[in-house]
């Protein structure tokens, strides 16, 4: 109990996003070098769009900047943001810092690839605003990087990393995949430590995930490749959360650890449901109680753009019992956890939630229910209990 | 009147009595061979894929006689198991007559005993028809010998037929023509209608099937049920041939079928006398033989709010069924349902199966039980169905339950494996005899309730298709009764409790438990199942508790595609019942009361 409380604390912030919390704004940048074999995001290879692109985000920006302001963070996801040039970076974040309201200590997060990080771009992204890089490494081990279709190798990206460090942002975080196809716990546990060596502040580790049309999932249905056993991925999980806690790293999310304070406040608003406009192809944005997302097309996205118009099946608005859901299942992924008023409506709510803290799924904390790292593991059934 | 034929076809099950109806409704050409359906009496679903009758059903035939004059047959259709005996005992009482069909290959079994006594109950003309004549191992010297040996009928008499091929059917129809009595009665003398069904349609309310007896009823009159003195006016009369073929008027002698207006389902009691209003009889025609459930079980519907509908289903079920009887009853687990009395374990089947299908609810169905004696140290003896009004052990002297006498007929060489399924179900006293040289007539004494449950299955397994069974209730003999609880997570669930015997409680509990550890899904806990007598546990099965179900990452902020996910989970749960906080699927429930060797 007191661990866990504990663990709170470190993780920090106020528990409750008010809908005074600042709106956060993601660009998705969806050009990459090559397609990845787990990944089902938007992309396209073609730089030759960059331009269009850009423009097509400026004016975006311009139409829906204006109910979201100010910002407290600003992501460019992708895709590859790294793949563009430092001119065409420079450009965009400098028009959206000059038309849209940014609140004074803005996080601003920029993903790259280990492939593209060179010492005078890491001084350019500083100079343009840049405080946190998430670099994705994804594994420290060649063959895995090969499965997995990654353009880098264990050397650049452990270069690439120290390069980063060195170059004094506020914030570094790294991305790793486990579960891998022939991927050993052993070896992930090696990855895992190797990066703690190099003292990144903040550890996305994802169990990897078999999208529907990615050559992944061909190569699973063909026989080709075995995904592990879910024994094996929770001892993973587990072994993942107690390593990198003992590092210093809280576990705040289900698939986050940061050190204290460098939690990543644009995810979280995810997580908490604060207002974040998405801008791009293939973008998400909530303002409670409406939910949109623009096509994963530059041409669908192009077109909406210049009709002004935004289809049905493209948007939605919540209705109480999906708020709800959002709340529960969003709250038991993080240390935030959920707010006992919310069980209210559910039948034997007392009981199941006495229940789960019995069997170490979930601890109290004052009016909250908060999960376990054993609760992380089962979260997206945790909702489904209280469902009234 | 001289020109009536009311009449029925009785026969042991699988001895081809639907097909010899179909082929009597197409001699009378009621349908083109086109439109023919094989077992055209047989209109339910359940009856079709079963292969038996469960409904009784009237037709009237037109047949023109060799003698040149043309006659009205009334076929009345009747049940072809055990279970049925009260519908059967309904249809027989409007007969003058019945064909008593005989498999020519399998000779007299011991339901065409049975079937040969209730007819002769009802001091009805019996005709003997040996069919399935065509088949290689048709024996038809040793049916007569059976016939005669067995049943004391004359076999000289009877007709040869293959209702299969169609072979013998016009003999059929004209010896119905000459040997059964036309029907006596008096179309001058005050109404008198014996009402033998009822079905709900849902335009014109229920459809009466009657027997008339003696005066004549018609559009315009107002008839009197006689037992609860309702009246009605009469929209329409007419006969059944396969449709409604309405009639200016029905009058003695006649089968048919009247349309009331009669929209408050309870009124039209089967058994009871209709009359008219204005001249009625002096008294109602002699009462049915009441036949009393003997097999209980609680029904719930898994949704609760489909209560009322299942009220309603049960209420329009009764009427067309009048065996079943029901009675509210209230489950901590399962919320409201319905304690409900059934013939036998096949009717409690068919009505679960007819609920579900015709009337679109999904059902929970508590463990079949008896009723037991309870003798208290109070001195007080009360009868208990309901494991949930079963008293606390300290309070109970000694327990009694109902026993029956079986009778089975089986093959020599299966005569072991029938015998040991007799003492696996506490089977005392077996006796045998042996009536023809390759067949053995065992008797053997047992608890009801280890006849209600499967045991007609497992007859039939264990003899390959050959044991017959046939069986009378005897009396109430001693026995150790418990108690057994079912205990999900450490909370009783009512609904599982049973009534069992000492000796075999603890197998059931295993099988309980194991099944439930099948079929509810793992939660984020582990769960403990256990089978307990007062606070003893007896048995006992654990599911793991689920291990992972979590998704790594949301891409980009689209929270929607999971939420609709765990939407359509949420849904899915809705269909289940919460113990505790244990979700505990139907098929659960079901899955806890099957047999022991599905």
């Amino acid at each position: 109990m007191t661990e866990h409380m504990e663990r709170q604390q470190k993780s920090g912030r106020s528990l409750q996003a008010g809908p005074g919390e600042p709106a956060g704004l993601y660009v998705h940048v969806p050009f990459c070098s090559g397609k990845c074999a787990y990944c089902d995001f938007f992309s396209i290879t073609d730089l030759g769009r960059a331009a269009d692109w850009a423009g097509l985000v400026r004016r975006e920006a311009g139409l829906l900047g204006g109910s979201f302001e100010p910002f407290d963070t600003l992501y460019l996801g992708g895709g590859t943001p790294s793949i563009l040039g430092v001119e065409t970076l420079d450009l965009l974040i400098g028009t959206l810092r000059r038309e849209l309201s940014f609140l004074p200590d803005t996080e601003i997060t920029l993903e790259v690839n280990p492939e593209d990080v060179r010492p005078e771009g890491l001084s350019a992204y500083r100079a343009m605003g840049v405080n946190r890089i998430s670099m994705g490494i994804q594994s420290l081990d060649d063959r895995v990087l090969r499965f997995l279709g990654r353009r880098h190798s264990a050397v650049r990206a452990l270069g690439a990393l120290q390069d980063i460090l060195n170059a004094g942002f506020q914030s570094v975080s790294v991305d790793l995949i486990y579960g891998v196809p022939g991927q050993d716990s052993a070896g992930w546990m090696e990855t895992l430590s190797c990066v703690l060596e190099h003292g990144p502040q903040h550890i996305s580790c994802y169990e990897l995930t078999v999208s529907p049309g990615t050559l992944l999932s061909e190569r699973i249905a063909s026989g080709e490749a075995f995904m592990p056993d879910e024994d094996d991925l929770r001892a993973m999980f587990l072994a993942t959360s107690r390593r990198l806690e003992a590092g210093g790293f809280t576990h705040y999310e289900v698939s986050n650890f940061a050190r204290p304070g460098h939690e990543s406040r644009h995810n979280r608003k995810y997580w908490r449901r604060a207002p974040y406009l998405g801008l791009g192809p293939g973008a998400h944005s909530f303002k409670h109680p409406l939910r949109w997302w623009n096509p994963p097309s530059l041409d669908l996205y192009a077109e909406q753009l210049s009709l002004n118009t935004r289809p049905s099946d493209c948007r939605e608005v919540l209705t109480p019992e999906q708020d709800v859901l959002e709340r529960l299942w969003l709250g038991f992924r993080t240390l935030d956890g959920v707010d006992s008023n919310d069980l209210a409506g559910a039948v034997h709510a007392d009981q199941i939630a006495r229940d789960l803290e019995r069997s170490g799924l979930v601890t109290r904390n004052g009016p909250r229910l908060v999960p376990t790292t054993q609760g992380f593991l089962v979260s997206d059934r945790l909702p489904l209990l209280f469902a009234a | 009147m001289i020109h009536i034929r009311n009449f029925s076809i009785i026969a042991h099950i699988d001895h081809g009595k639907s097909t010899l109806a179909d082929r009597l409704i197409q001699h009378a050409g009621l349908v083109t061979d086109r439109d023919f359906r094989d077992q055209i009496l047989d209109t339910m679903d359940i009856e079709r894929e079963r292969g038996i009758t469960i409904k009784s059903q009237t037709v009237t035939l037109p047949y023109t006689s060799q003698d040149g004059k043309t006659y009205r047959l009334n076929l009345i259709d009747t049940p072809g198991h055990v279970d049925f005996s009260y519908e059967v005992s309904r249809a027989l009482a409007s007969c003058d007559g019945v064909l008593l069909l005989v498999d020519a290959s399998q000779g007299v079994e011991a339901q065409t005993v049975a079937n040969v006594y209730l007819a002769l109950d009802h001091d009805l003309e019996i005709i003997p028809v040996i069919n399935k004549i065509d088949l290689p191992a048709a024996d038809v010297d040793r049916v007569r010998a059976q016939i005669e040996g067995e049943l004391g009928l004359d076999a000289e008499e009877a007709v040869l037929c293959s209702a299969k091929e169609g072979v013998g059917i016009e003999d059929v129809l004209e010896t119905v023509v000459r040997r059964i009595p036309p029907p006596s009665g008096d179309a001058a003398r005050p109404l008198s209608a014996l009402v033998f069904d009822a079905h709900y349609d849902p335009f014109r309310g229920v459809i009466v099937s009657c027997r008339i007896l003696d005066g004549s009823l018609k559009k315009g009159d107002t008839l009197r049920f006689m037992s609860n003195r309702a009246c009605y006016r009469v929209e329409e009369v007419g006969f059944f041939r396969l449709r409604r073929d309405p009639q200016a008027a029905l009058s003695a002698g006649d089968v048919g079928y009247v349309i009331a207006g009669i929209k408050d389902i309870a009124t039209a009691r089967i058994g009871d006398t209709i009359t008219l209003d204005e001249r009625p009889a002096e008294k109602p025609l002699p009462g049915f033989r009441k036949v009393k459930p003997m097999v209980f079980s609680s029904l719930y519907p898994v949704a609760s709010d489909e209560y009322e509908d299942l009220k309603e289903a049960l209420e329009k079920y009764t009427l067309n069924d009048a065996a079943l009887s029901f009675q509210k009853d209230a489950s901590a687990a399962l919320g409201q349902g319905f304690r409900c009395g059934f013939l036998g374990l096949l009717h409690l089947e068919i009505v679960q199966e007819r609920l579900e299908r015709e009337y679109g609810i999904s059902l929970v169905m508590t463990a079949p039980s008896v009723q037991y004696r309870v003798h208290l140290r109070s001195g007080n003896t009360i009868v208990v169905d309901n494991p949930q009004e079963y008293p606390d052990p300290m309070e109970v002297e000694s327990t009694e339950e109902p026993f029956i006498r079986a009778h089975i007929l089986v093959p020599e060489k299966h005569l072991g494996a029938v015998m040991s399924l007799c003492m696996e179900r506490r089977g005392v006293q077996p006796r045998t005899a042996f009536p023809s040289p390759e067949r053995v007539e065992l008797t053997v004494d047992l608890p009801l309730v280890e006849v209600i449950y499967d045991f007609y299955d497992r007859l039939k397994t264990v003899s390959q298709g050959y044991g017959s069974l046939d069986y009378e209730m005897l009396d109430y003999r001693s026995s150790n009764l418990v108690k057994l609880d079912i205990l999900i997570n450490g909370e009783k669930v009512d609904a599982l409790s049973v009534i069992v015997h000492e000796d075999r409680a603890r197998e059931w509990g295993l099988r309980v438990c194991e099944r439930l550890k099948k079929e509810i899904p793992r939660h984020q806990f582990k769960i403990p199942i256990q089978g307990a007598i007062g606070g003893k546990i007896i048995a006992r099965s654990t599911i793991s508790a689920f291990r992972k179900d979590v998704t790594a990452k949301c891409y980009g902020g689209d929270i929607t595609r999971k939420r609709k996910l765990l939407e359509k989970q949420k849904k899915g749960k809705k269909r289940m019942k919460m113990v505790g906080s244990v979700m505990i699927p139907q098929s659960a429930f079901v899955a806890a009361l099957k047999s022991e060797n599905d």
